[in-house]
């Protein structure tokens, strides 16, 4: 064990929902702790610490991953995409209280996918990746997708039928947009297709 | 007319801020806080006999070690026993930190204070104490034979004994035609909300003032027990529940040692100080629920009629009792059902174990009472080769009976006395929901397969909204802002959108114009808190009831203005207006505006209110002799009984005839919850109870080994169900309203998990052909049964179905025929 | 829940991880995905003082689908591999085991060499290793070598890797022509750590099967492979006797309880498990000649 009472600190930055963060945290700063703490973006949760809830899932370049198991450190100059994030992808529009929804954001919200809320984060991100690589899943499919994160207050079966309503809307929006939409596009990319769709944004 | 609100879908108005990171759940608070971090016991039951600092000091960021012998006053004092019963006879707490004796795995005994929770465990890590072991009781067996003791003051390791009685159970069974004896188990499980608990202190030294958030279902219990155990004046102190990641009845428990400390500490250090309890800890040292060992004595007639009916059961409650004996209360009362169990006599013992402690998790002693009754049902209709569902049937009571009083007394103390409900219509809806005639027709298709499959039933009998009262408190602003709080809490239920709807419909306004306040004492300091299914009877009587009185006020003083009879007046969107003729109406926001008279013009709205403003009759005070300024009411509602719920579900399930895995094909529910505020909300109560009782049937146990060490205390052992393991629910409601209160409505929170592990055990059995007594059963226990009962072990069911039937040669079917 | 701390080495090269790996000896530790490390070092149940963070080395990144074998370098993802659509086409046992480990976000992050340096017995890729006759790349001060997994799998949880070497790569050889795989596994819930799991590799040659091998998940305390080419050799797929080769299967594994399963139950998975993939590795073998699906 190291001196604990002179932790070195490091400067991490991290590309996160679009914009560089920079923080000056220990090596051993996981980055859902870098996210909820030392950014303030308490959007994304912690509920295991050891991976198996996903209620931390991020976007880490675009794919689902835990951010409980992961050092901010290591996460240095990648794309971490949060739920505060989704909010600001191209096929996201703002609803009637004002916040802007993605697509899957708004699916769980019409089909009563979530209660405390507490897990949602993480399905959000899971689902909207998912999308991405099977954009018209069947029911069965649906299931499976989320079937690496826990819930404990839905049983699941609104949060299978948002994934379904997600694909729908995320279609009907795709249309909308002429073609381009997604998270997962660089955040470059994805500043220069709002910019082009520059009259839904808030 | 305003757009119907009561009974609609509406999409919940909590879910765009929790769907784009706006929620603010308890580590969301605070960030500048310290944080606390505890050493806790790694023995189940031992002596302290040294604790030892001096590595943890040098810790940087360190801030404060606590030991008990640092506690003051009433800090240092056990823990309050809550709620007390004359048959709790030995009830015991523990301390805040541990004194001289721990009895559980993770029982506080240190807190360390740092400026983060990394370094506060550094320092944790670096604490040694010492520790003299004793004997350690794990198990109910150990309990129950008292060869060692949990607290040496306890014999027997009871700490409650209680007989309940009806009728001359002696008499009934002696003269029945038939009876039978089951022995039965469940084991235990945890409510394990996804945010485990916490809490964060805000201590103002210049006002001498305490702001608590806890992550719990009681902010007015926690707010009344630590001002207590602080000795701090109620009126300079307050609790917030912020958005909680779900309860389940955990966090009704209270004060946890950490809701005691943190506080204490916050005031002592002047400084915020937050612990956020992590998982580890959360399956260590939150409560824990069901464990319990059952013997049913039924006696019953030709026709399956139960004629007596007599239980004995012996629940393990852990180590302490502060919630009292409330779960083995509702195991022996709501164990009844929707039965006439004819003489029935319940004696229960309530033991103590060196385990965590156990409170009410979601359906609180039900599943464990609807287990014994269920397969008490299907052991009658096996005797008597009936059918299943027709045995309930003849026992039911019936909708003409109710009201119907068992002649008990339920948990709160009150009488045992349904208050309506219609079983036979709810049987009838199930079968045809499940296809319950033509399951044999299914079953002969599958055996051609090669496969195995069975029919499961379970009925229950759910006792919600149990006093002592709820109330609800509404201000409505100049601008028509509806502002409504009630003292109890939220942890998921939707409460934000199901009252806003209440008052929406009883007032006459738009829903976007509401907004709900739960769980915040300086709203509303006089609640109980979120449990037993009651938010929406109480509470949402409560709030019917104070926006009656609030709509009567606004309508005085509009027909006063508009000079017409109040009996004249509707509201109709947030304006009141003359019934047929809405030309001459006035915004809610106006006689908001009225009922205010004012001194001050800070707006247009107040510059409409003062006293130079309009005409007025000068004999007449500004506020009328019995009026109180401003547009606000508040009422309470107190009900003398709980009101009953009930429900019926059914599953098919599948067993590999070889590996004995076992799947749920079909999953089918019928509920009644009387009047429904928003079906989709009691639809997704409905689902996430099931769910959970998945869980608690097939996958969720707490693994303790002999030395009382939670073998499973991680969410890779402890197996919550992920979505391919719940199956797809079918639901259907009956809505039979409840006589009881202005809403017709009972509870329907916990209402899905209530049956599940008896309809399960009961479609097993259906699958298997011989009986299934204990729960949860996972595959290796079933592949074991199955050993047993091929070598003669385990006896077959007599009439059994399937084709594994015969008792006289039980085949083993252990080749796939597939 | 939160790990100790530790110092923080990010190597950009092999040689530079080996360096480091050498400097801080038994107290370091390679970090590649970490989705086995990090839950370990959360709950405290070790505390490394040194990390090697070795996802900035270059050059461990690639799927190598050649000849005879798919090269898969330590940076790979179980995801990369998985979905690698080469690599599917040269063993699809890849992708028929790596459905099997743990969920998609886990693997997004975990590597298959990390899941093989970890030698965890409940793992998937240890086995494939073993059935494929794989081979470890390794390389530490004393330059590189390759290791086969009979040399390389110790114990549970323990291999033949000194503490300055690195596994750089695995390689994953191809079967024989007429050679079919199959892999099944049972798990508590889905995506969860088998109770058993059996992969296995059946040839068949003008209708009959010339070679069956089967390796295993969680009853072998280091992945073995077991040759029933005795018991289902010269047999027509359709009549082989797989009772038998389940039986001596039964008879080769050597499982332990856990609290999800005993000993005895797990011995009948494995036995039944491996009665069903290499009927269907068989069947697919038949109706596939020549490929190696
Ligand atoms: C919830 C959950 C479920 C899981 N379920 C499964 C499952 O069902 N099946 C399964 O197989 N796995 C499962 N895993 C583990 C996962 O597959 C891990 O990714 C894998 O075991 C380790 O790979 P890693 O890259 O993450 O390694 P790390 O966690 O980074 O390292 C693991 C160990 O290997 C060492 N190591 C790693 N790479 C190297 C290297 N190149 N050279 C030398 N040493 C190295 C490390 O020092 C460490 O000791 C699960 C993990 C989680 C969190
Ligand atoms: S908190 Fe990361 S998976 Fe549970
Ligand atoms: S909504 Fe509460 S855990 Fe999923």
């Amino acid at each position: 064990m190291t001196d604990m009472t002179t932790e070195q600190l490091l400067d991490v930055t991290v590309n996160v929902n679009g914009v560089p963060r920079t923080a000056s945290v220990p090596a051993r700063r996981l980055l859902s702790d870098f996210l909820r703490h030392d950014l303030q973006l308490t959007g994304t949760h912690v509920g295991c610490e050891h991976g198996v809830c996903g209620a931390c899932t991020v976007l880490v370049d675009g794919k689902p991953m835990r951010s409980c198991l992961m050092f901010a450190v290591t996460a240095q100059d990648h794309r971490v995409t949060t739920v505060e994030g989704l909010c600001d992808a191209p096929d996201a529009r703002p609803c009637a209280t004002g916040e802007r929804m993605n697509p899957v954001q708004q699916a769980f919200a019409e089909c009563h996918g979530l209660q405390c809320g507490f897990c949602t984060p993480g399905f959000l991100t899971t689902v909207t990746a998912y999308l991405e690589e099977n954009p018209a899943p069947t029911q069965d499919e649906a299931r499976e997708a989320i079937s690496g994160n826990l819930c404990r207050c839905t049983g699941y079966q609104n949060i299978v039928k948002s994934v379904l309503r997600a694909a729908e809307i995320r279609t009907e929006r795709l249309g909308e947009d002429g073609g381009e939409a997604g998270y997962a596009a660089a955040p470059a990319a994805r500043h220069t297709s709002s910019s082009a769709n520059g009259g839904e944004r808030a | 007319m305003t757009t119907q609100m009561f009974g609609a879908p509406i999409r919940r108005k909590e879910d765009p801020r929790l769907l784009t990171g706006g929620g603010r759940y308890l580590d969301d608070l605070g960030q500048h806080a310290l944080a606390a971090a505890f050493v806790r016991s790694p023995h189940a039951h031992a002596r302290i006999t040294d604790i030892d600092v001096t590595d943890a000091v040098d810790v940087g960021g360190i801030v404060a070690i606590y030991t008990w012998e640092d506690l003051p006053g009433k800090v240092a004092e056990p823990l309050p026993l809550l709620i007390p019963h004359p048959t709790l006879t030995h009830g015991r707490t523990g301390y805040a930190l541990a004194r001289d004796e721990v009895n559980h795995v993770g029982e506080p005994v240190v807190m360390v204070v740092a400026t983060d929770r990394y370094l506060a465990e550094d320092a944790c890590q670096r604490i040694r104490v010492d520790y003299e072991l004793l004997p350690v009781v794990v198990g109910i067996e150990n309990a129950r034979d008292g060869a060692h003791l949990v607290h040496e003051d306890a014999p027997g390791n009871v700490a409650a004994h209680m007989v309940q009685e009806t009728g001359d159970v002696e008499a009934a069974l002696a003269t029945a035609p038939h009876t039978l004896t089951l022995d039965l188990a469940i084991e235990r499980s945890a409510c394990m909300p996804m945010e485990g608990k916490g809490v964060y202190a805000r201590w103002n030294d210049e006002d001498g003032e305490l702001r608590i958030y806890s992550s719990t279902q009681t902010s007015t219990g926690v707010r009344a027990a630590v001002a207590a155990k602080l000795e701090l004046p109620l009126a300079k102190v307050e609790c917030i529940a912020p958005d909680v990641g779900g309860g389940f009845g955990v966090k009704i428990m209270h004060p946890w040692p950490e809701e005691v400390l943190v506080p204490w500490a916050a005031r002592l250090l002047k400084r915020e100080v937050k612990w956020a309890e992590d998982r580890r800890e959360h399956f260590i040292s939150s409560a824990h629920e069901r464990g319990q060992l059952q013997k049913v004595t039924v006696g019953f007639d030709d026709e399956g009629r139960v004629l007596g009916l007599d239980v004995k059961f012996w629940h393990d409650n852990g180590a302490y009792t502060p919630y009292g004996i409330i779960v083995p209360i509702i195991t022996s009362t709501q164990l009844l059902g929707p039965y006439k169990p004819g003489a029935y006599r319940c004696e229960f013992w309530s033991l103590y174990t060196n385990t965590v402690l156990v409170t009410p998790y979601r359906g609180a002693g039900r599943p464990q009472g609807v287990f014994a009754m269920e397969r008490t049902m299907d052991a009658i209709a096996d005797y008597l080769d009936l059918d299943r569902a027709e045995v309930r049937s003849r026992n039911f009571i019936l909708p003409e009976e109710m009201p119907y009083d068992h002649g008990l007394l339920f948990q709160d103390g009150r009488p045992l006395k349904y208050d309506s409900g219609d079983f036979p219509a709810s049987l009838d809806k199930l079968k045809k929901l499940v296809g319950w005639d033509d399951f044999e027709a299914y079953r002969a298709e599958a055996e051609a397969e090669g496969r195995k499959v069975g029919l499961g039933i379970g009925c229950y009998v759910e006792g919600t909204g149990v006093g002592p009262y709820e109330g609800g408190h509404i201000t409505i602003e100049t601008s028509g802002r509806v502002n409504v709080a009630t003292g109890l809490t939220t942890q998921g239920q939707g409460h934000q959108t199901a009252f806003a709807q209440i008052v929406a419909q009883e007032l006459g306004v738009p829903i976007e114009d509401v907004h709900v306040t739960t769980g915040d004492t300086r709203k509303m300091p006089y609640a109980v808190g979120t449990f037993a299914s009651r938010a929406a009877v109480m509470s949402g009587n409560a709030i019917a009831l104070a926006t009656r009185n609030v709509k009567a006020k606004a309508l005085r003083i509009a027909a006063d203005a508009l000079e017409v009879s109040e009996d004249d007046l509707e509201i109709v969107d947030g304006v009141v207006q003359v019934k047929g003729a809405p030309t001459t109406s006035m915004p809610l926001g106006t006689v908001a505006v009225l009922s205010n008279p004012l001194r001050y013009a800070f707006d247009d709205a107040a510059k409409a209110a003062t006293q130079f403003a309009g005409t007025f009759d000068p004999d007449k005070p500004p506020v009328a002799d019995d009026e109180e300024p401003g547009l606000e009411g508040r009422d309470f509602y107190s009900p003398t009984q709980a009101t009953f719920a009930n429900g019926m579900h059914a599953a098919i399930v599948e067993t590999d005839p070889v590996t004995a895995e076992i799947r749920i094909l079909r999953y089918c529910v019928i509920h009644d919850c009387g009047t429904m505020i928003n079906p989709m909300i009691v639809e997704g109560q409905v689902h996430g109870g099931v769910a959970q009782g998945v869980g608690g049937a097939l996958y969720e146990r707490m693994a303790y080994d002999e030395s009382g060490q939670l073998l499973n205390a991680s969410f890779m052992d402890f197996l919550m169900p992920y979505a391919s393991e719940v199956p797809h629910i079918e639901a259907d409601h009956l809505e039979t309203p409840s006589p009881l209160n202005p809403l017709g409505i009972k509870g329907a929170g916990e209402a899905g998990c209530i049956p599940v592990s008896a309809v399960i055990a009961s479609a097993i059995e259906d699958a298997e052909g011989f009986p299934i007594t204990s729960m949860p059963i996972s595959p290796v226990e079933l592949w074991e049964l199955r050993q047993r009962h091929e070598t003669g072990e385990l006896p077959s069911l007599r009439h059994h179905h399937g084709q594994h039937q015969t008792a006289a040669a039980p085949s083993r079917d252990q080749e796939p025929t597939a | 829940m939160k790990p100790a701390p530790f110092v923080h080495h990010a190597p950009r090269s092999v040689e530079e991880a080996v360096d480091v790996l050498a400097q801080v000896g038994h107290d370091g530790k390679v970090l590649a995905g970490g989705q086995s490390l990090i839950p370990i070092l959360n709950m405290r149940l070790a505390s490394p003082g040194h990390l090697v963070d070795i996802n900035r080395v270059a050059g461990l990144d690639r799927v190598e689908v050649r000849d005879g074998d798919v090269r898969v370098g330590a940076l790979v993802r179980h995801a990369e591999l998985e979905h690698h659509e080469g690599a599917y086409a040269a063993l699809p046992l890849l992708r028929q085991a790596l459905v099997n480990v743990a969920h998609p976000a886990i693997r997004n992050r975990g590597t298959t060499v990390g899941s093989i340096a970890h030698a965890d017995a409940a793992g998937e890729m240890p086995a494939i290793l073993a059935l494929t006759e794989g081979v470890v790349e390794a390389a530490g001060p004393r330059g590189t070598r390759e290791i086969s997994p009979a040399d390389f799998f110790l114990g549970a949880l323990e291999t033949c890797l000194a503490e300055d070497e690195l596994a750089v790569a695995v390689r994953f050889p191809r079967f024989s022509p007429g050679t079919a795989t199959a892999f099944a596994e049972s798990a508590r819930r889905h995506g969860d750590y088998a109770m058993a799991g059996v992969a296995a590799a059946v040839t068949v040659v003008d209708g009959v099967i010339t070679d069956a091998r089967t390796s295993f998940v969680s009853v072998t305390d280091v992945p073995s492979v077991l040759d029933l080419t005795e018991v289902l050799g010269g047999s027509e797929p359709a009549d082989a006797d797989w009772a038998a080769a389940a039986e001596v299967v039964r008879g080769h594994v050597e499982p332990e309880a856990d609290i999800h399963a005993t000993a005895d139950y797990r011995r009948m998975l494995a036995g039944e498990l491996a009665r069903r993939v290499l009927a269907q590795a068989a069947q697919n073998a038949a109706t596939t000649k020549g490929s190696s699906h």
